[in-house]
């Protein structure tokens, strides 16, 4: 009850710590040497140890790039697996230091839960998975069907909210991890599966039989996903959002890893002021002024990590879509960096 | 009687005679008075620090619209109009579901499976050994995954389902059986019900006055079947048979209709019968064993059978060896039905301590809500068990 054990922690520190610590991040994991990333463990394409152990995937790139800023080595970060129930309570309590773990940003999670969300990277939308038998081409079809879901999710919810407004009648079937739900639905247990578009093709390949379902066209549900961290720490807040926003304005600029050496010394203003030839923004945040060039050298660009994790590159095959650069139809818009 | 053990369970002599002055009035007093100031500073530091740290507290999320659905409900819930609290109470009804069924499961089988083991056959008496210590010697969680997966493995899928008499079905989604409808002339027929048990009870309070004066028997077991089971379907029948049943039947995805059973709650019930009733069995096993010989001997004298003596001269004795860790048992079943996470049997602990936390952020106030809760259960049936204890202690005379 890995759950209730964190819980129980933050009632104790909590009820007799007089102050809780907040504002130091930066400087506590600088002083540990290792960034304490929270990851999925489970999903295929965003957070999970490949068979030799490594973590690969989308938001654990993310956390490589932190690290890579803060140490200059992308290696310097421990992944903790946490299920969509104990996430919040693990970076409220300190467990980690950010949250890298296909978060969906809401109000009530910002507003209530005393986190923070840095920067949207990655635009996603709830779907679903049905068993090709079963002949649906349609999610408006799908009336009395059951429904794998995990709990405590905005799945959930949206899942009841989408049955409701269009008169289904719903019979949901709640698992705490997302493996015992695609378990549950692989075995014939519910005629559906449901999570976010981009985890619905992972989670197909892992199926024993992947090409004997399929997913649905509708999307239902805004999903932006979001690495999240604590409140009240802004200094922290700013390195996570303009980690990401290094990576966007590199893709944006033509600067990826290959080229990324000598790029340093291009006459373009903005790849300069990117990569530190000029400014003092990497000092700014409390970096090193090549921290934009640290994180391009470890990880790569945007969009190199995205095709590399969930793109063509990988066995997701997941198109850019939503996540394109806005200057190619999608939502990626990198803020300025001057 | 020097080999009578002694079980009474008051306190030995000589400590009854200190009893209460006021100064250990006033130190009691003061003790709990520095608990509870221990545990309200610690409620309120609590509350300061979440205020600090922007999360939200307090218990008004209670009221607010839940937005989920739940796959058992035995009271009415809706996913748009009932509230978090709504999901507590249904959450908490499925516990309370599970682990009474499961009780009265796991006692009966852990009284056969105690006695068995010390039957004289010796393939009995192996058998039940076997099952007691494999049982015993497996962590719960791998029993329910085994029932659940076994369950769901071998029953056929919905297409496939298998076809009971009364128009019933097996799958792997449930079984599904025939709704009772019940028109409202139905409460004539519970209203005779419940006046049949009472009479039945009457007659052998009577009857075994009547016995212990005159000392002839009279019959108990027929006359109380036919006042219970007769009365009540006499007064169906007059009434016009205000019963109907909703046949389950076959839609597109699932089948409608009917009353569905989860194979979610049939491994859980399974499980926990299964694994509670290895322990009970040792429970009982050690309550007949501490029954003294002689007793069974005496019986033995006087012309008892076997079965006989069990019932009246063995167990009785047993019992009050037997209630206090019995009612261990118990309570640890009644939180081993919170492992129901595992398998998304909607109890208390998946509901309330996994839905409604993750959605509300409020950890601290909805596992202080559920801890209490299953404080709350434990106690009461703790209560409950030691009321029943004391009327199996053998009373010195």
């Amino acid at each position: 009850m890995n759950r209730l054990a964190t819980a129980f922690a933050i009632a104790t520190v909590l009820g007799f710590a007089t102050q809780v610590a907040s504002a130091q991040t930066l400087k506590a994991v600088k002083d540990r040497g290792g960034l304490l990333c929270g990851a999925n463990g489970q999903l295929a394409g965003f957070g999970m140890p490949d068979p030799q152990g490594n973590w690969t995937g989308f938001d654990v790139d993310f956390c490589r790039a932190i690290a890579a800023a803060i140490f200059d080595d992308p290696s310097k970060v421990k992944f903790v697996p946490l299920t969509a129930a104990n996430r919040f309570t693990a970076l409220q309590s300190g467990e980690v230091d950010v949250l890298s773990r296909n978060t969906t940003w809401t109000m009530s999670r910002d507003t209530q839960l005393g986190i923070d969300f840095a920067a949207v990277n990655y635009y996603d939308g709830q779907g679903f998975m049905v068993h090709k038998a079963l002949k649906v081409a349609s999610a408006l079809e799908l009336n009395d069907a059951s429904v794998c879901v995990q709990q405590g999710t905005t799945t959930e919810l949206n899942l009841a909210d989408y049955f409701r407004s269009n008169h289904m009648s719903l019979k949901p079937v709640t698992f705490a991890t997302l493996d015992e739900a695609l378990k549950a639905y692989d075995s014939g247990r519910c005629d559906a599966f449901t999570t976010d578009s981009s985890g619905l093709y992972g989670s197909r390949l892992l199926l024993s039989n992947p090409s004997d379902n399929i997913v649905l066209p509708e999307i239902i549900s805004k999903e932006p996903l979001s690495p999240a961290v604590r409140q009240g720490d802004d200094a922290w807040q700013d390195v996570v959002r303009w980690t990401h926003q290094a990576m966007v304005n590199a893709e944006e600029l033509g600067v990826n890893k290959a080229n990324v050496d000598e790029q340093k010394s291009s006459t373009n203003p903005e790849i300069r002021r990117l990569l530190g030839a000029e400014g003092q923004f990497g000092e700014s945040l409390g970096l090193t002024n090549d921290w934009a060039a640290r994180i391009i050298k470890a990880v790569g660009n945007y969009g190199e990590s995205f095709e590399r994790n969930v793109g063509q590159g990988s066995p997701l095959k997941i198109t850019r879509g939503l996540n394109a650069l806005w200057t190619k139809g999608g939502l990626q818009y990198g803020l300025p960096i001057r | 009687m020097s080999d009578v053990a002694r079980a009474s369970p008051r306190l030995p002599p000589h400590r009854e005679r200190r009893g209460l002055n006021a100064g250990r009035l006033v130190l009691q007093a003061a003790l709990l008075a520095v608990v509870a100031g221990l545990i309200g500073a610690a409620g309120y530091n609590a509350a300061q620090n979440l205020a600090k740290a922007h999360i939200a507290h307090g218990f008004g999320f209670w009221n607010n619209t839940a937005g989920f659905d739940i796959s058992q409900t035995l009271i009415a819930y809706s996913s748009s109009t009932s509230t978090f609290g709504h999901a507590f109470w249904v959450g908490l009804l499925n516990t309370l579901l599970v682990a009474g069924v499961g009780i009265v499961l796991a006692t009966i089988l852990g009284f056969v499976i105690g006695i068995a083991r010390l039957s004289r056959n010796w393939l009995v008496a192996r058998l039940a050994g076997g099952y007691v210590e494999v049982i015993r010697n497996i962590p719960l969680l791998l029993q329910i995954l085994f029932w659940y997966n076994a369950v769901l493995k071998g029953l056929p899928e919905m297409r496939g389902s298998i076809a009971l008499p009364f128009g019933g079905f097996l799958n792997n989604r449930g079984l599904f059986l025939p709704k009772p409808v019940f028109a409202p002339d139905f409460d004539a027929v519970v209203i005779a019900f419940a006046v049949g048990v009472i009479a039945a009870i009457g007659w052998r309070i009577w009857a075994k006055r009547y016995q212990a004066r005159t000392g002839a028997q009279m019959p108990i077991v027929l006359p109380a079947l036919a006042v219970i089971f007769v009365l009540p379907f006499a007064v169906f029948v007059v009434a016009g048979k205000p019963l109907t049943f909703g046949i389950p039947d076959m839609g597109r995805f699932n089948i409608r209709g009917g009353l569905e059973i989860l194979p979610e709650f049939a491994a859980l019930l399974f499980a926990l019968t299964v694994y509670t009733a290895a322990f009970i069995a040792e429970v009982v096993r050690a309550g007949v064993l501490a029954v003294p010989a002689g007793q069974i001997e005496a019986a033995q004298a006087l012309g008892l059978r076997a079965g006989t003596t069990l019932r009246l001269v063995v167990v009785p004795q047993a019992m009050r060896v037997i209630v206090p860790p019995l009612t261990s048992q118990y309570l640890n079943l009644i939180k081993n039905s919170s492992l129901a996470v595992a398998i998304g049997y909607p109890d208390l602990v998946q509901v309330f301590a996994g839905s409604v936390l993750n959605i509300t952020g409020q950890a601290v106030e909805v596992i202080a809500i559920t801890m209490a809760v299953y404080l709350g259960i434990s106690l009461v049936t703790s209560l409950l068990m030691n009321l029943y204890g004391r009327t199996v202690v053998v009373v010195e005379r």
